[in-house]
């Protein structure tokens, strides 16, 4: 019966100012995290037709437009890469950004009826919501994999950096969501301001150019935006291409950790008022 | 053997539940306000002022300095009327909300139903559905697996286990979500009402799986206002009012002083005239109840088995007033509807009255034993809700007898009714 050899113990009291993270709380709920991942999956693409393939339709369908419009008409440089796949690789990680910081921003909101009636810690919700995308991912990144090799491209050993500029991705997309979830959470205007944001965003990232079209220092100042720090990241390590986007990448890194640190600092103040405000 | 399970020390809730109104406003403190307050409201979010962020300044304190400490093993009740912080003090218990002042203390894993089937989702499978359902109140994955056939079993959905939840029946769903309610084995379980869903045999299941829970030495915290329930399950009682913790004792005396206090503090107690707790357009008002015999003299109180008119008088708003219905009920002590009186069912409704008078219901034989009822009342004009009034009157039922026998009724019921013997020697 006894689950815990010492008997559990729990505070109640009013929480004040700003607190860290409970990892060890969080480390206890480990399961209820996959099983929220596991349900935003199974249930992402239930009464679709086509269902997962829309994972891939949304990036695909956009690099053949970039590639009309950017690559064909506007003769946008691809630093010496295919267009198509130079715009790919890019939307790659750049759906899974957007996807996942619409859902994370939805999150709270969406769920509202756990948050009302159980307690576990709230932060799980938006997590969830980031990982249960990685399916998502992985399913354009076969794509990716696939049009690789119909181009002849390989990548070069920097390859064993992706994984990193991933991670990159998702701190990003959690960071930025967990501000905007909270917030949603008092004022659901923030759910109309996300896809504005996001579209802005999506300019302000060198998807459909390449970064090289800045000159130094402007160049490694761009990285302040830490999505333009991941694309040029996955180009560099899947593509190749000759100019590492060493500075950049580092100005993104800490500017992502940066924001998911507040992030979090965020959310959990707010998150006393969530059961009350929701 | 008495470690403490839980402690609360003034614990205080206090909510936010909407702005005051300025009372003069002119049209430029209208505008400047509209510019001004969505930029006032997003620096306090940005701030991270929790609960200041949307400008509520209209506040209630839905729990004030409650104490209490619950030993292990105790199975304690919580009631008290709508709105006294009940559900409140669940919530705080269970974490789901912080209080606003004063802290507590837990020991020991808990387990919190506020409801059944919390986090089902229509689109997944029942099977599915245990898991999900199991891990957000708390299971681990092994303890599910373990545990799946026996919830299953439980549920009675055997042959729909791969079937998505959105095309069960309600009774199923409600089934399903008990079983995996019943199989947490938490050390403290937190109990809302959810009891009061379901049918009556499904209600009989949940609480004779309470039963067991508080049986098997487990603390059991339950807020109902199902006052048997109460009785059944829990050897102490906790009485909450307006936020505040009134009584707390053997449930059989909190109860009891629970219930008289129901009666004495009913809102009955204002005139009918006076009363402002009340619907409908006021096209039609009642303003008066009185007791009647069949001879015409007032009447105290009603005795079991004797005729009585129940007489509403009633100001209308106009001179006439056309296609009048009105019914009541009569409830017991613990609330519950016995009887039911109608003008449309008996087809007498009023089809042209004047603007004052009475409305008069007669009732051969009263049927209900002695103890304290009290009426719901209301009435349609046009088929349009006139007036609606919960509590208007107590009255007091005598014993009496019912089947001019002189002899006394005995034994315990909710009605009596007329009925006759025979013998029937003539069996082979």
């Amino acid at each position: 019966m006894s689950q815990d050899k010492n008997t559990l113990e729990v505070y109640i009291k009013p929480s004040g100012g700003w607190r860290s993270i409970d990892f060890k709380e969080l480390w206890r709920y480990r399961e209820l995290l996959y099983f929220l991942s596991w349900r935003d999956i199974k249930v992402r693409y239930k009464q679709t037709v086509i269902g997962a393939a829309w994972a891939i339709i949304q990036p695909l369908f956009t690099m053949v437009i970039f590639t009309i419009f950017f690559g064909r008409l506007a003769k946008m440089p691809s630093d010496g890469i295919p267009y198509p796949i130079f715009s790919y690789t890019a939307l790659v990680p750049w759906t899974f950004f957007a996807n996942g910081l619409s859902d994370t921003s939805d999150s709270l909101v969406s769920n509202s009826n756990l948050i009302k009636k159980i307690y576990f810690p709230r932060i799980i919700i938006p997590i969830s919501a980031i990982l249960s995308k990685s399916v998502d991912f992985i399913l354009a990144f076969l794509v990716l994999i696939a049009m690789m090799i119909g181009y002849g491209v390989f990548p070069t050993k920097a390859v064993i950096w992706l994984p990193f500029f991933f991670l990159l991705a998702v701190v990003t997309s959690l960071g930025v969501g967990l501000w905007f979830t909270a917030m949603n959470v008092q004022f659901r205007d923030v759910r109309y301001t996300v896809p504005f944001f996001v579209q802005a965003w999506l300019f302000a990232t060198p998807i459909a150019y390449p970064s090289s079209l800045l000159n130094e220092p402007w160049r490694t100042l761009y990285g302040i935006n830490p999505m333009a720090g991941v694309v040029e990241g996955f180009r560099w390590a899947l593509l190749g291409t000759n100019t590492p986007p060493t500075l950049i990448v580092f100005v993104s890194a800490a500017v992502s950790i940066l924001i998911l640190i507040s992030g979090a600092f965020y959310f959990r103040r707010m998150e006393k008022s969530f059961a009350d405000v929701i | 053997m008495s470690k403490i399970a839980i402690k609360l020390e003034n614990i205080s809730k206090q909510y936010r539940i909407g702005s005051l109104q300025a009372r003069y406003r002119t049209l430029r403190d209208t505008l400047t306000d509209a510019v001004k307050s969505p930029f006032r409201k997003a620096a306090r979010l940005l701030r991270g002022e929790a609960y200041g962020a949307a400008d509520l300044t209209q506040t209630i304190w839905a729990l004030h300095n409650v104490c209490l400490e619950i030993k292990h093993g105790e199975a304690v009740g919580i009631i008290g009327r709508n709105g006294a912080g009940k559900t409140t003090l669940l919530k705080i218990l269970s974490r789901i909300t912080e209080p606003t002042s004063g802290y507590g203390r837990i020991y020991g894993r808990v387990g919190s139903l506020l409801e059944v089937g919390t986090g089902f989702h229509p689109e997944l499978t029942g099977r599915d559905n245990i898991y999900l359902n199991g891990a957000i109140l708390g299971m681990k994955k092994a303890e599910i697996s373990r545990k799946f056939d026996e919830i299953v079993n439980f549920s009675g959905v055997e042959d729909f286990i791969d079937t998505p939840i959105k095309h069960y029946s309600s009774g199923m769903y409600m089934r399903l979500a008990f079983a995996v309610a019943a199989h947490l084995e938490p050390e403290i379980l937190l109990v809302d009402e959810v009891l009061a869903v379901g049918d009556a045999s499904f209600q009989k299941k949940c609480l004779n799986k309470m039963s067991d829970v508080a049986s098997q030495g487990r603390t059991v915290v339950l807020v109902s206002h199902n006052m048997e329930a109460i009785l059944g399950l829990c050897s102490r009682a906790i009485w909450l009012n307006s936020g505040r913790k009134e009584e707390d004792g053997p449930s059989q005396d909190i109860v009891k002083k629970y219930l008289s206090s129901y009666v004495e503090r009913g809102a009955w107690r204002i005139p009918i005239a006076e009363r402002t707790d009340r619907g409908g357009t006021g096209l039609i008002r009642f303003v008066n109840f009185r007791l009647q015999d069949e001879k015409g003299n007032s009447l105290d109180f009603v005795s079991t088995g004797e005729t009585v008119d129940f007489i509403f008088s009633y100001i209308g708003r106009e001179e006439k007033l056309s296609n009048v219905t009105t019914w009541f009920w009569i409830r017991d002590n613990f609330g519950r509807e016995l009887l039911y009186f109608g003008s449309r069912a008996t087809g007498q409704d009023f089809e042209a009255i004047s603007g004052r008078g009475e409305l008069i219901c007669r009732i051969p034989k009263f049927p209900l034993p002695p103890g304290k009822y009290t009426i719901d009342l209301k009435a349609d004009v046009n088929n349009v809700r006139g007036d609606r009034m919960n509590d208007v009157a107590i009255f007091e039922v005598a014993p009496g007898d019912f089947f001019k026998t002189g002899r006394p009724v005995k034994g315990i019921g909710l009605f009596l009714c007329d009925h006759s013997w025979r013998f029937n020697g003539n069996v082979k």
